[in-house]
C-alpha cells in the first residue's frame, strides 16, 4: 500500500487553547480511516489545517507528498471534500449545484453517473433546500466525487440524520470504499466506525488517544465494544 | 473563462429567479420614471432642463444602488456564512470566481435596469439626450465601479449576516431616497441637498446627469476624479481586510 497522506506533528492553537495537539499519522491509499472524539476535540480543525484552510503552528500535513496550501490546485483535483453542515445558495436546483461544481474541474465525473450511484436522479430538477437530510447528506458526498477523487475527506456526514438514512449513506460509502476511493472521516458514532473504518484514531482535546483497527483498540481495552472501549479511553484521559 | 462563464451563468440565473433584484433593480426605477413622467415630466426642473431629462439620469442609478449597496454585499456575507467560500478553497479554482461572478451578477443586474429605464424613456416617454451617449455610458461604468468598490467594502467590514443587513439598510435607503436617484434632487431645499451632496451616489447622479445634459466639461471631470478616488481607496481597503469566513 502507499501512502496517501501524511500528518505530522500538527498543532494549532486559538486565543491561547490549543486545539490541535502534536497529531501525527498516516491514511494508507485505499483505506478508510476515522478521526473519533467528541464534539469539540479538535476534529474539524485538523481536517482544515490538513486541507491548508487554516495554517498550522506548528507541524506539517502533505497529500500525496504536496502541502496543500502551496500546491492547492494539483492537490484539490485529486482531493474530494465534503465540509461539515454543508450549505448551498438559496433557490440552487441539484442540477445547477453540479453543473457548477462540474465547472471547477479539469476532468470533472458525469454527474449524471453520481445521481444514479446515490439513488437521487429523480431529484435532479429539486430545489436543494426541499431535499430531505439524508438527501442532502447523500448529495454532499456525491458533489465531493464530483472530480474523480483518489481521497475524499468528509467531515461528520451523518450527524443529525436518523438511523434509516445514516444506513443508506454507510452503504454508498462501503461501495465507494470497494472501488478503492480513500475515504477520511470524522464521526462521533461509534457504530459508524465500526460499519465503515479500517482504521480509527481517537483524540480527546486535540491530542491523540489511540489509534489501530477497531478490534485493537478494544482489545487494547478492558472492554467489549467499541463504544464502551472509546469512553474507556476518553475517562481514562480525565483520570490521568 | 470557458468555466468561469458557466459558474457565472448559474449565479445570474439565481439571482434572477429571486425576484428581489428585478422588483428593486429594475420594475421600480422604470415605475417611478413613468410616474415622474406623467406628474411632471415636461415642467423645468432646473436651468434649462425638464424633469425627464432629470429623472432619466438619475433613475438609471437605481439598479447601480441595488446592486451595489443590496445584492453584492448580501450576497457575499450569505456565501461566507454558509461556508460557500471556504468550500472552494477545497477546489482547484480560486474563490475569486465566486466573487468574481457576483460582482459580474449584480453589473449585469444595474444593466438590465439602465437598458430598461433607457428603453421606456425613448421609446414611451420621448426621450432625448442632448450629450453624448458614448461620454454617459463612460459616466454609468465609472459609477458602477465605485458604488460597487463601496459595496464591497461593506462585505469586507461587516463580518456577519446580521451587520451586514444592518448596514446595507442604513446605506441602501438613505441612498436611494436622498441622492436624488427617486426623488429629484431639485425638489430638495438647501439643507437636504447639502445631505444629499456628501453621499456618494449623489456625485455618480450628478456626474451623469451633466453628462446627459451636455454641460460644461470641467465640472464634470472634477467629480470624475472623485469617483476614481473612492474607487480606488474602497478597494484597497476591503481587499485587505476581507475574510473568506
Amino acid at each position: 500500500m502507499s501512502t496517501c497522506m501524511e500528518v505530522n506533528n500538527l498543532t494549532k492553537s486559538f486565543h491561547g487553547r490549543t486545539v490541535v495537539n502534536g497529531l501525527s499519522f498516516r491514511v494508507e491509499a485505499g483505506e478508510v480511516f476515522g478521526l473519533l472524539g467528541h464534539n469539540g476535540a479538535g476534529k474539524s480543525t485538523t481536517i482544515d489545517l490538513i486541507l491548508g484552510l487554516k495554517k498550522p503552528d506548528r507541524g506539517n500535513a502533505s497529500i500525496f507528498g504536496m502541502d496543500a496550501r502551496t500546491n492547492r490546485k494539483a492537490v484539490f483535483e485529486r482531493v474530494g471534500v465534503q465540509l461539515q453542515s454543508s450549505n448551498y445558495q438559496n433557490n440552487i436546483r441539484v442540477d445547477e449545484l453540479f453543473r457548477q461544481m462540474t465547472a471547477l474541474y479539469q476532468e470533472p465525473e458525469d454527474y449524471h453517473k453520481l445521481l444514479k450511484f446515490f439513488s437521487l436522479e429523480k431529484l435532479e430538477k429539486v430545489q436543494v433546500n426541499k431535499l430531505s437530510g439524508g438527501e442532502k447528506q447523500r448529495l454532499s458526498v456525491a458533489l465531493a466525487l464530483i472530480n474523480k477523487p483518489e481521497i475524499v475527506f468528509l467531515d461528520e456526514l451523518t450527524t443529525g440524520l436518523d438511523t434509516a438514512a445514516r444506513r443508506e449513506v454507510w452503504n454508498h460509502l462501503k461501495e465507494l470504499k470497494n472501488k478503492g476511493t480513500t475515504i477520511f472521516l470524522t464521526t462521533h458514532y461509534m457504530e459508524e466506525a465500526q460499519s465503515l473504518c479500517d482504521r480509527i484514531f481517537l483524540i480527546r482535546d486535540g491530542k491523540k488517544v489511540t489509534c489501530g483497527t477497531v478490534e485493537e483498540v478494544i482489545a487494547n481495552s478492558p472492554c467489549e465494544n467499541l463504544e464502551d472501549a472509546y469512553l474507556w479511553y476518553m475517562g481514562e484521559e480525565a483520570v490521568k | 473563462m470557458k468555466r468561469f462563464f458557466r459558474l457565472y451563468q448559474i449565479e445570474q440565473k439565481l439571482a434572477l429567479r429571486s425576484g428581489d433584484m428585478l422588483l428593486f433593480g429594475v420594475a421600480m426605477p422604470v415605475g417611478i420614471m413613468i410616474l415622474i413622467t406623467m406628474i411632471a415630466g415636461s415642467r423645468m426642473a432646473g436651468d434649462g432642463y425638464t424633469y425627464l431629462e432629470s429623472s432619466f439620469a438619475s433613475l438609471i442609478a437605481v439598479g447601480i444602488c441595488a446592486s451595489a449597496f443590496m445584492g453584492i454585499p448580501l450576497t457575499i456575507a450569505e456565501y461566507r456564512d454558509k461556508k460557500i467560500l471556504k468550500h472552494f478553497f477545497t477546489t482547484p479554482c480560486s474563490p475569486m470566481w465566486i466573487l468574481g461572478s457576483d460582482v459580474l451578477c449584480g453589473a449585469g443586474t444595474a444593466l438590465l435596469s439602465a437598458l430598461s429605464v433607457t428603453l421606456v424613456s425613448v421609446i414611451f416617454l420621448g426621450y432625448r439626450m442632448r450629450g453624448n451617449w458614448g461620454m454617459f455610458l463612460a459616466a454609468w461604468f465609472l459609477t458602477l465601479i465605485s458604488m460597487f468598490s463601496i459595496g464591497l467594502l461593506m462585505a469586507s467590514l461587516c463580518r456577519t449576516i446580521k451587520s451586514v443587513n444592518m448596514v446595507t439598510t442604513f446605506v441602501y435607503f438613505p441612498m436611494l431616497f436622498l441622492s436624488g436617484a427617486t426623488i429629484p434632487y431639485e425638489l430638495f431645499p438647501s439643507g437636504l441637498r447639502k445631505v444629499a451632496d456628501v453621499l456618494p451616489l449623489t456625485q455618480g447622479i450628478k456626474l451623469m446627469k451633466a453628462v446627459s445634459l451636455g454641460m460644461e466639461m470641467e465640472a464634470v471631470w472634477k467629480i470624475a476624479a472623485l469617483l476614481v478616488g473612492i474607487t480606488l481607496l474602497c478597494s484597497v481597503i476591503s481587499v485587505r481586510t476581507f475574510r473568506w469566513e
